[in-house]
């Protein structure tokens, strides 16, 4: 019922024109390469601000799928995907596009992210109103707790290492603190500087890191002579296709939704479990590792899916588990919305008009890229200096839009450089941009829980939820040592 | 993975510098906050920074132990980038140098100036020698973000010595 209201504040034709704007500026955007989807989102943060909340939802619900979108064209036409998410999708897309069946590739993504990105945002708006349900009964300390969670999720990422996620969640928090404290008044970390005492804006240290350092991280590095883009027709699939695609999007999106809404989840490791189902599943395992379709339709719906069921930590909680979901609760409270179990009381009119336009971007989504695929690999062929210049002039013009003071261009270099060591050293940054956004939260938590116990430090451990919460971060941080005694893993350490 | 070479980074030793150097700034800014407690909020100010200046301490020594027994961080790649290359620092340093140009006029200047002496400053750096035309999409790309997002959307650009021009 909600969900037809929203239907019904979304469906005019302005909001349709919106929606389908939102869709092909991110799209372009997010096929650009080096450009991933939380980049997308960020520098294309301006073009919303001038606009009403619902009207900025829309467009912004286009740019996120757009985005995400984009960027499994790019690794499917050039290999070398630009973030972790799409690294499977590159594995059998790019193979797929070298033996001449680019069309086909293109035509299972799209497919794929349209069924997946359908069935996880109408599990999105069952799912997210009875977590809030829940979550109104969730206690300061069982905050804290999911916040830790989400803290040490995102340090521990497969296969990285935690020592380095650690000092880059601690470096966001730091950046975190930087302002006024707002329950004594008290500056900390501001230096005096009377601009600093509101805070960095999240927007900055996103533009920052995601942006700028990314530019300044592939300038060092630019690759003289730029891979070479396959050339693509209009993306379309035989009954064959159909019939080995169909079964991988329903169970990557399986994999993906559930994950994705964990917050720990994420979305590398449903697109790897995907992929390895797939693998095994296959009627074709030989053509693994050469260009297997179901390679490219199982991780790709996976990835959308997360893509929807990060919304509902992040909707619900108010918790970001990815970097573009990061973004996008930076963006909302710019909107002056704050994400949470509130935000569904005080403001369901809102949240269901976005949750429809998620439905509208997804649909427009399929419709435009189909016909549309070849002009986008087109965009593959942009003169480097132009692209890496081009964003660094939206950076700054961005980063500047949002408080009008050049300090934040300071502090944009500064993070910018911060971005580049980052990319220099292995340090992961979504574990920094995590750290910014629910540093401060995670700290005001901590303090409720004191003054509800008077200061007693049993009040931050909280009750049995909470518990339960520590116990798996426990298993999450220890994990490694725990594998290390399983007897089925005997590799080696390195 | 990428192309990673098989020698120790030393290098990484200066971020584990940077941690303990940002951990006792953190630490000695907590320091200076005046301690206050009521019972409204037992803690204050001051105990978060404190550890998280002490956690910072922790991970640069546990980081450095990690890099002396031949621990590396994987450098980043992408569809551009050349991991086997050295960096250079020339590109960096003149990007840079476009950007510290472009903060310096933003306002004196205004956006339009100031965008499009970053945007061929940038595209200079990166090796584009088309003068002409790269002066020409720089200046249409400021005007046309100008006139689009501040005219048009109302987003805070300064318009500088232009103001009345444009």
């Amino acid at each position: 019922m909600d969900l037809l209201n929203g239907f019904a504040d979304v469906l005019t034709p302005m909001n349709l024109l919106l929606a389908l704007l939102g869709v092909t500026v991110g799209t372009a955007v997010g096929v650009l390469p080096g450009i991933g989807p939380a980049m997308t989102v960020a520098l294309l943060l301006p073009i919303t601000y001038g606009l009403e909340p619902v009207q900025a939802l829309i467009l912004f619900a286009g740019i996120f799928y757009g985005g995400m979108y984009g960027g499994s064209t790019t690794s499917i036409l050039l290999n070398t995907p630009g973030e972790s998410a799409s690294v499977v999708t590159a594995i059998e897309g790019n193979k797929m596009a070298r033996s001449g069946r680019a069309a086909q590739a293109l035509a299972t993504a799209a497919i794929g992210s349209f069924v997946a990105g359908t069935i996880g945002t109408l599990l999105l708006a069952l799912v997210a109103p009875q977590v809030v349900k829940f979550a109104i009964s969730l206690g300061a300390p069982d905050y804290l707790a999911i916040m830790l969670l989400a803290f040490a999720g995102a340090t521990s990422v497969l296969g990285s290492s935690r020592i380095r996620g650690i000092a880059a969640l601690l470096l966001g928090l730091v950046i975190g603190l930087v302002g006024i404290d707002k329950v004594t008044g008290q500056q900390r970390l501001t230096f005096g500087v009377p601009q600093l005492a509101d805070g960095i804006d999240v927007v900055v240290v996103a533009v920052g890191i995601f942006a700028v350092g990314e530019a300044l991280w592939v300038a060092a590095h630019l690759r003289r002579t730029p891979g070479t883009v396959i050339p693509v027709g209009r993306p379309w699939m035989g009954r064959a296709d159909w019939r080995r695609s169909w079964k991988p999007w329903l169970r990557g999106t399986a994999y993906g939704f559930p994950i994705g809404a964990l917050p720990a989840g994420g979305a590398e490791i449903p697109t790897f479990l995907s992929y390895a189902t797939e693998k095994k599943l296959s009627k074709h395992p030989e053509e693994f590792g050469h260009g297997a379709i179901e390679g490219v339709a199982g991780p790709e719906a996976a990835n959308n899916a997360s893509a929807a069921g990060t919304l509902v930590p992040m909707l619900a909680l108010g918790l970001p588990t990815n970097a573009t979901a990061a973004v996008m609760l930076a963006a909302f409270t710019s909107y002056g919305i704050q994400p949470g179990p509130l935000l569904f009381q005080r403001e369901s009119r809102l949240v269901w008009a976005l949750i429809a336009s998620l439905f509208i971007g997804n649909l427009i989504l399929l419709l435009l890229n189909l016909p549309l695929a070849p002009a986008w690999a087109k965009l593959l062929q942009i003169p480097r200096p132009y692209l890496y210049a081009g964003i660094l002039f939206f950076a700054s013009m961005g980063a500047y839009a949002v408080n009008a003071q050049p300090l934040d261009l300071v502090l944009l270099l500064l993070l910018g450089l911060l971005g580049f060591t980052l990319r220099r050293f292995g340090l992961p940054v979504l574990p920094l941009i995590i750290g910014v956004i629910l540093g401060p939260l995670a700290e005001r938590q901590a303090r409720l829980a004191l003054q509800l116990s008077n200061g007693h430090p049993q009040g931050l451990l909280g009750g049995p939820l909470s518990y339960l919460i520590y116990a798996l971060i426990l298993a999450l941080l220890l994990w490694p040592l725990i594998s290390k005694r399983l007897p089925t893993h005997t590799k080696q350490p390195a | 993975m990428t192309g990673a070479v098989a020698r120790s980074d030393k290098a990484q030793y200066g971020v584990c510098g940077f941690l303990a150097i940002v951990g006792g700034l953190v630490i000695a800014d907590a320091l200076r906050i005046q301690h206050i407690a009521n019972s409204t909020d037992p803690i204050g100010p001051k105990p978060v920074p404190i550890v998280l200046g002490v956690l910072l301490l922790v991970v640069a020594v546990l980081y450095a132990v990690d890099v002396a027994r031949g621990g590396t961080g994987e450098a980043e790649g992408g569809e551009d980038v050349d991991p086997t290359s050295p960096v250079d620092w020339r590109t960096v340093g003149l990007l840079i140098a476009a950007f510290a140009v472009n903060l310096v006029l933003i306002e004196p200047a205004g956006w339009v100036i100031s965008g499009a002496v970053l945007f061929w400053g940038s595209a200079y750096a990166l090796g584009s020698r088309n003068h002409l035309r790269n002066l020409v999409i720089a200046v249409g790309l400021s005007l046309t973000t100008f006139y689009l997002f501040a005219i048009g959307l109302g987003v805070n650009l300064p318009a500088g010595v232009l103001q009345g021009i444009l």
